[in-house]
């Protein structure tokens, strides 16, 4: 039978690998915010003829809006990120007829904005939401585990996998953002959530075998009845990530260019979950069982106390 | 008590019929118009509109109350009724929010400057005439503007409500429906206006009934009870927006202080909500707002459903390749459970967004994980040389805890999201939720009930007993004896 449980550090270490670069990211550019979050306009525009960027951005900042983003898009089209500018305010009607007198008419595809105390309310519920999603999921498989010797241990575990999942996902489009110019809005949060209950999905799946395993006693160790339970689910997790990701691939590829990021982040955080469900969820609990941190620190300071004494 | 399979069967059939029969799109076979009115409900990325979120900016040292920002609502409700907008939605968010959702409005710019116009509340002098609810005034605090006489020519209620009163000037109106009343009808006086008002309450009146309370400010309330004593026995207007919200007849002279009887429990409360939020005049500003233009939703929508349709076939070729017979099955359910879903989101109704498209198709493959698990299991229970009926429902019933604590925890992810969607003032994300939630939950009903029956019901052909069907090759004994061994075994 393929030892998959065995290999635990070499699991832990490929996780590593994929998350440091992203993390790096984080720490040294962050994420680049949307408006949902800062507040500003989102301006889309379909020109009559094409513009370019800067002639957009010189009208813009004749009436005071300086810092503008403007990208062009297919057919004509104008990606404008800038300070709020209101819905029908004498402002937007003042830029809109300078517009139309210096590159024609266009069409207005859309406009978004958000104030910038809104924006920060937002940011905050976006953390509040992941915050008692993480709670909720930790509370409900304590319940489902109440039979097993250790009930927060795969709850815990589970959440160390969902947050190896999130992290994932974050530093992808950490690195995204500063690349690409890919922006974290309101959708991404949605993405990230349903990122959470998917991960979480997997994993008790493969808890749930364990619980069972352990029930019948399948194996010689708790090591080796983790493997069994995690080699029984294995074909499972991966036909069930598959058909998932042949209908997000089709989305993401068929698609519109409105969700083409959120299902880009559904995407990786599923492949993610799926990793961690297979390879690190269930090699956390033989860690944690197996005291084999614990273990490993008493073994450091063992070492540090011979070789002061040496 | 078990049901027999056949009669489980017909359940699910006539279930499946009777969603298939809702999903068929206008009023195709429906004889009997039961279908009127249940349509798709598309969002705002969709079909293009506009989304604001207003938020109260009382002046410094008052605070908005909640029945005030209720009045406010109701308030901006009946501007929005003269937009022209089939499915508005105005609600309040938090204390001092509100959202309104405009889906297809022609004209973002003049809604958003219509919506966010300060309500003013006045009481008028209706020089005799017992004018109805709804009817467009002038004042002498300034005329009906255009948006309000538009406002009021296309609103059912001005158009619609008799006038009942006696007086010629009335019957006239009757006669000759309001359409522009505010351009040619005569200047009305104002004799207080809502910054005069001191508070409104529900109240009961010396016989128990319910009344509309009220109180006002002292100078003011001598100019009304001046107004009141010399017109006993003549009716008095409430105006908000220069629309007429009540009219009373004058039983007696009062001041400061005063009630409003006649009228019933909801009636006096909307009066109330009415004569706070206008005592307030509470100006909105715009703090998000969100216009969409159609050309951008039709283009999604496109996308998404052949997005959808792809995905779905590739679902189902891997299925049916992978577990064979119990795939076709899955596939089966799946129809059944697309067909379910699409009816629940239209008899609920669900707002469609290309992010709950998106978390539709996504639900299909949560769908398909139901199935994969049992399927999975049914495969190990025929490894271990059980016969097939046995392995089918061993299989079920191994998988079920799997099945219900996997999807409860999306489920809790789902409700979560449900919440940080109010508060983004998105319909978008709300919309998402609420598609997973119900997604998954009929997903589970299917997984276990249909597919169940089917096999089950399959089950009682022997033909149906032979293990290739199950993708299990390596049989340890030739099909017809594995058939004859269960038998053996089974009972």
């Amino acid at each position: 039978m393929l030892n998959i449980v065995g290999r635990r550090y070499w699991w832990f270490l490929i996780s590593l690998i994929i998350i440091l670069p992203g993390m790096f990211s984080l720490v040294t550019h962050g994420l680049r915010l949307s408006i949902d979050f800062t507040g500003g306009t989102l301006w889309e525009l379909q020109m009559s003829q094409p513009v370019q960027p800067g002639e957009i951005k010189a009208v813009l900042a004749d009436h005071g809006y300086d810092d503008s983003l403007v990208q062009t898009t297919e057919d004509n089209g104008l990606m404008i990120r800038m300070k709020e500018l209101k819905e029908g305010s004498p402002e937007k009607n003042a830029i809109a007829s300078d517009l139309k007198g210096k590159f024609g008419d266009f069409k207005e595809l859309r406009i978004e904005s958000v104030g910038p105390t809104l924006g920060n309310e937002i940011r905050n519920r976006a953390m509040i939401a992941v915050f008692f999603a993480s709670i909720g999921i930790l509370a409900y498989i304590a319940y489902a585990f109440r039979n097993t010797k250790n009930p927060f241990l795969y709850g815990t575990a589970a959440i160390i996998a969902m947050l190896h999942d999130v992290a994932i996902v974050v530093g992808i489009f950490s690195i995204l953002g500063w690349v690409e110019g890919v922006e974290i809005d309101s959708l991404f949060v949605t993405a990230l959530l349903t990122v959470i209950g998917f991960s979480v999905h997997d994993t008790i799946v493969v808890f749930d075998r364990i619980r069972e395993n352990l029930g019948r006693r399948a194996g010689r160790t708790f090591e080796q009845t983790v493997n069994y339970s995690v080699v029984q689910t294995m074909v499972r997790s991966l036909n069930t990530s598959l058909t998932v990701i042949f209908t997000l691939l089709a989305l993401y590829l068929l698609g519109g260019e409105t969700i083409k990021y959120f299902v880009l982040a559904l995407l990786i955080g599923i492949v993610a979950g799926t990793y961690s469900s297979i390879f690190n969820a269930s090699q956390i609990v033989v860690v944690w069982h197996n005291r084999e941190i614990h273990r490993f620190l008493a073994r450091l300071r063992g070492q540090s106390q011979s070789s002061v004494t040496a | 008590m078990r049901i027999k399979p056949w009669y489980m069967l017909l359940m699910i059939l006539i279930l499946a019929g009777a969603a298939t029969w809702v999903d068929l799109p206008g009023q195709a076979a429906d004889p009997l118009g039961l279908k009127k009115g249940i349509t798709i409900h598309e969002g705002l990325d969709l079909q293009g509109g506009l989304q604001v979120v207003l938020q109260a900016r009382p002046p410094a040292g008052v605070t908005v109350n909640n029945d005030a920002l209720l009045g406010t609502r109701d308030t901006i409700a009946r501007r929005v009724n003269g937009l022209g907008v089939s499915e508005p939605l105005i609600q309040t968010r938090g204390s001092d929010q509100i959202i309104v959702e405009l889906p297809g409005v022609k004209d973002p710019e003049s809604a958003v400057t219509i919506l966010q116009q300060t309500a003013l509340l006045e009481v008028i002098d209706p020089q005799g005439q017992f004018l109805p609810e709804g009817t467009v005034v002038n004042t002498d605090r300034g005329p009906a503007t255009d948006s309000e006489a538009a406002a009021a020519s296309s609103s059912p209620a001005a158009s619609g409500s008799p006038a009942p009163a006696a007086s010629p000037a009335a019957s006239e109106s009757a006669t000759q429906p309001s359409a522009s009343p505010a351009a040619t009808g005569p200047t009305y006086t104002t004799i207080v206006t809502g910054a005069d008002l001191e508070d409104a309450y529900p109240a009961t009146d010396n016989v128990g009934a319910l009344v509309v309370g009220f109180k006002f400010k002292p100078d003011p309330g001598k100019k009304l009870q001046e107004f009141t004593r010399q017109n006993i026995g003549k009716p008095l207007s409430i105006v908000v927006d220069k629309k007429v919200i009540n009219t009373a007849t004058i039983q007696e002279a009062f001041g400061q202080t005063g009630q409003i009887s006649g009228m019933t429990v909801d009636e006096v409360n909307a009066l109330v909500l009415q004569l706070k939020s206008g005592a307030l005049a509470v100006p909105l500003e715009v703090v998000q707002s969100r216009t969409v233009g159609p050309t951008l939703g039709s283009d999604s929508i496109d996308k998404s459903l052949i997005a959808g349709i792809v995905g779905l076939s590739v679902v189902a070729l891997f299925m049916i390749l992978y577990y064979r017979f119990p795939g076709v099955l899955a596939v089966v359910a799946l129809l059944i459970y697309t067909a379910l879903v699409f009816a629940l989101f239209k008899l609920i109704p669900v707002v469609l967004t290309v992010a709950g498209i998106t978390a539709f198709i996504l639900s299909i493959g949560m769908a398909v994980d139901a199935n994969v698990l049992i399927f999975s299991r049914l495969k190990e229970e025929l490894r271990l040389g059980h016969n097939i009926r046995r392995a089918v429902e061993a299989g079920f019933d191994h998988a079920w805890p799997s099945i219900r604590d996997s999807n409860i925890s999306t489920m809790i992810t789902a409700v979560i999201l449900y919440w940080f969607g109010k508060y983004t003032g998105a319909s978008i994300i709300q919309g998402f939720a609420l598609t997973l939630f119900i997604g998954v939950g009929i997903s589970m009903f299917t997984a276990i009930t249909v597919t169940r029956t089917l096999l089950r019901v399959f089950l009682t052909s022997s033909i149906f007993h032979n293990r290739w069907w199950y993708g299990i090759e390596s049989s340890p004994t030739s099909p017809a004896q594995s058939s004859s061994t269960s038998i053996g075994t089974a009972d």
